[in-house]
């Protein structure tokens, strides 16, 4: 447990326990949705397959960040070289038009796929709120196993239907091991 | 007492010989955890003294200029292009394996997919030094960038060498890109492994605080998806750029439609020659057998024998195609290629590439490792020839009075060697402080990662190995 100052009571954060599997995580998670919990989150060493749906997720906005992402980097492109070959230094070249759009493509189709790359990443961090260096759960020593064979649900005392004691006694019956609060 | 998970025939070979998610941790992790070994520190040092060797040689190149090369009329375009394409070539196969077989849900190449792309990052900067350094007048280098300046100068877009520099800063930037991102959950297993202040304040840093939420995982899962989607076309279109370099030229030999998918496929070919080989020494120097298994050597046997035949199949084409178009001095070249002054490289070129990996028509082959390795090198001695016969077509172009013959200098052939100095430095250094493999994709291709595991349902448990 951290040391506190004495006369400043630690926030709960959540309650948080262990799971012995995927496929134990997996129903619990149901269980979880079921009643109704919306501020939690399930941790695992690497994605569980459909524990989106256990969770009652919605879809995720990747998708949206890359499309604009990649018209960027097209319309950039593309219009770089417009500007350049019509404007900034009009020369021709062979005799051919100054705007000949088939040898722009390379250079339309590179910054798309180099900007829609940028927006996957940054786009999945900034979804993420990471790169984060402080969070409740790092304070819990038996978390650390989340990166290794460790599953866990965490449910939030933020959530409404968060109460300690019947959100603690949830978690142990829906087969929860380790249980612990996590404080802020 | 657990079986052998491969006894029971009616089931798929299990991609890790392990049911126990805490093993494989170990397995990656530990390598990075302990002291490096006396035969890793033997070989960062001699690629260290190959990589001063190269800026060395790079150094009296900038000094002296191009001259110091064997590059002249007619062959203008040296070992520096051929290295260049080479390398670049390399690089592939690392997105191949990481992006296109990641949208075919081949789930065996989560045990080569960090490899690959971490030697693909590698190749990239090999690769990239070379048209560097050819510039010769390497002080107004920052010319191939569309960087406005007080001359109101452009770079000239309608040239297939300027999409090259494109093509390949982005290659190399999202290669980067989707490396890091494979990476992040993995750094935060390092992390929290981690038993000194120092490692676990680096690695936290690097980790960005990832903590393994399933709504993290699913953005995660999506952005990973997005960028394997844009990498496949991307991967594409490199080499299908780097080959215009070629055949948007009017040099017979060169111009010819048939160049993108032909290079296409030998970079391909020679990515996976050298992962292979590569893999092959870390599987047996830090005993990954477990989750590098047969299968997936096998897999990879098979990919060679294809990419192989696609390349024998364009080699083929080629010489029919110059037959057929009546051209004569298309006809010359390839006549030329095979029987003129460099009979030689075309014959290694043939005997490598398309001879060597036919014998993966054969089981026991595929399964042999010694032979794999010699057929892995043989093939990248092949796809280096391949690019020198290609180039050195220019040695008799159009006008008789202008042959000549080319011969590297010293200089051209230690730079070449030093490169191996920088991809082994990276390498090595990558093998010891990184995960090798992708420790959670590794994870979640276990039977036991399944949600579903062990529920009887239709059909026996080993099918969810697939996923579903």
């Amino acid at each position: 447990m951290e040391k506190t100052i004495s006369d400043v009571k630690p926030k709960v954060f959540g309650v948080l326990a262990q799971f012995a599997s995927p496929k134990d995580v997996y129903h619990a998670a149901e269980k979880v949705r079921d009643k109704g919990y919306k501020k939690w989150d399930v941790h695992s060493p690497f994605p569980i397959h459909g524990i989106d749906g256990a969770m009652g997720l919605g879809d995720s906005r990747m998708g949206w960040i890359a499309l604009f992402s990649a018209m960027a980097g097209c319309f950039g492109g593309f219009g770089l070289q417009y500007w350049i070959n019509m404007f900034a230094q009009p020369v021709v070249i062979g005799g051919k038009p100054l705007n000949p759009y088939p040898a722009f493509v390379p250079v339309t189709f590179e910054p798309g796929i180099l900007f829609t790359a940028f927006g996957c990443l940054i786009g999945m961090l900034v979804l993420n709120g990471l790169p984060r260096w402080y969070h409740a759960l790092f304070t819990s020593k038996n978390f650390k196993k989340f990166s290794d064979d460790g599953f866990f649900i965490c449910i939030e005392a933020r959530d409404p239907r968060f109460s300690l004691n019947e959100t603690r006694k949830l978690l142990e019956d829906i087969g929860g091991r380790n249980i612990e609060v996590v404080e802020d | 007492m657990i079986l052998h998970r491969d006894d029971d025939p009616t089931r798929r070979p299990t991609l890790v010989e392990t049911g126990d998610f805490h093993e494989v941790t170990d397995i990656i992790t530990i390598p990075a955890e302990t002291k490096p070994t006396a035969t890793w520190v033997i070989l960062l040092l001699m690629s260290l003294s190959l990589l001063s060797v190269m800026v060395g040689m790079i150094g009296y190149l900038f000094w002296e200029g191009t001259g110091v090369w064997g590059v002249n009329v007619p062959v203008g375009w040296g070992w520096a292009i051929v290295n260049f394409v080479w390398w670049i070539g390399i690089g592939h196969a690392g997105t191949l394996i990481s992006a296109i077989l990641f949208l075919f849900r081949q789930r065996w190449r989560t045990a080569i997919n960090r490899f690959s792309e971490a030697m693909t990052i590698f190749a990239v900067m090999c690769a990239g030094i070379f048209p560097g350094i050819h510039v010769g007048r390497i002080w107004v280098i920052y010319f191939v960038f569309p960087i406005p300046n007080s001359m109101g100068v452009w770079p000239n877009f309608r040239s297939p060498l300027l999409w090259d520099v494109f093509a390949v800063s982005t290659y190399f930037t999202v290669s980067v890109l989707f490396w890091y991102m494979g990476l992040i959950p993995d750094l935060a297993t390092f992390r929290d492994r981690a038993t000194t202040k120092v490692r676990g304040f680096i690695l936290s840093i690097f980790a960005l605080g990832w903590r393994g939420s399933a709504r993290h995982w699913q953005n995660y899962e999506r952005a990973y998806l997005i960028l394997a989607a844009i990498s496949t076309p991307l991967v594409l279109s490199v080499h299908s750029i780097v080959s215009f370099d070629f055949a948007v030229s009017k040099v017979p030999g060169w111009h010819t439609t048939i160049f993108p998918p032909y290079f296409v496929a030998g970079a391909v070919f020679s990515g996976f020659a050298l992962v292979e080989t590569l893999l092959l020494i870390a599987r047996q120097v830090f005993g990954l057998h477990k989750v590098v298994r047969m299968h997936h050597l096998d897999n990879m046997n098979k990919f060679m024998l294809l990419t192989g035949s696609l390349v024998g199949y364009a080699y083929g084409m080629e010489l029919f195609i110059a037959w057929y178009s009546g051209n004569m001095y298309e006809r010359f070249a390839f006549y030329n290629r095979a029987l003129g002054e460099y009979w030689w490289s075309y014959w290694i070129m043939v005997s490598c590439n398309v001879i060597a990996p036919q014998l993966f028509w054969f089981k026991k082959i595929r399964f042999n490792i010694p032979i794999m390795f010699i057929i892995t090198i043989l093939i990248n001695i092949g796809m280096w020839f391949e690019r020198f016969v290609i180039v050195i077509t220019l040695h008799a172009d159009f006008l008789p009075s202008s042959w000549g013959y080319y011969r590297p200098t010293w200089v051209d052939i230690w730079t070449y060697i030093g490169t191996f100095g920088l991809f082994g430095t990276f390498f090595l250094l990558f093998l010891k402080y990184l995960p090798q493999l992708a420790i959670a994709e590794v994870k979640g291709v276990m039977p036991e990662a399944n949600p579903h595991f062990g529920d009887d349902h239709h059909a026996p448990a080993g099918a969810n190995a697939k996923g579903h």
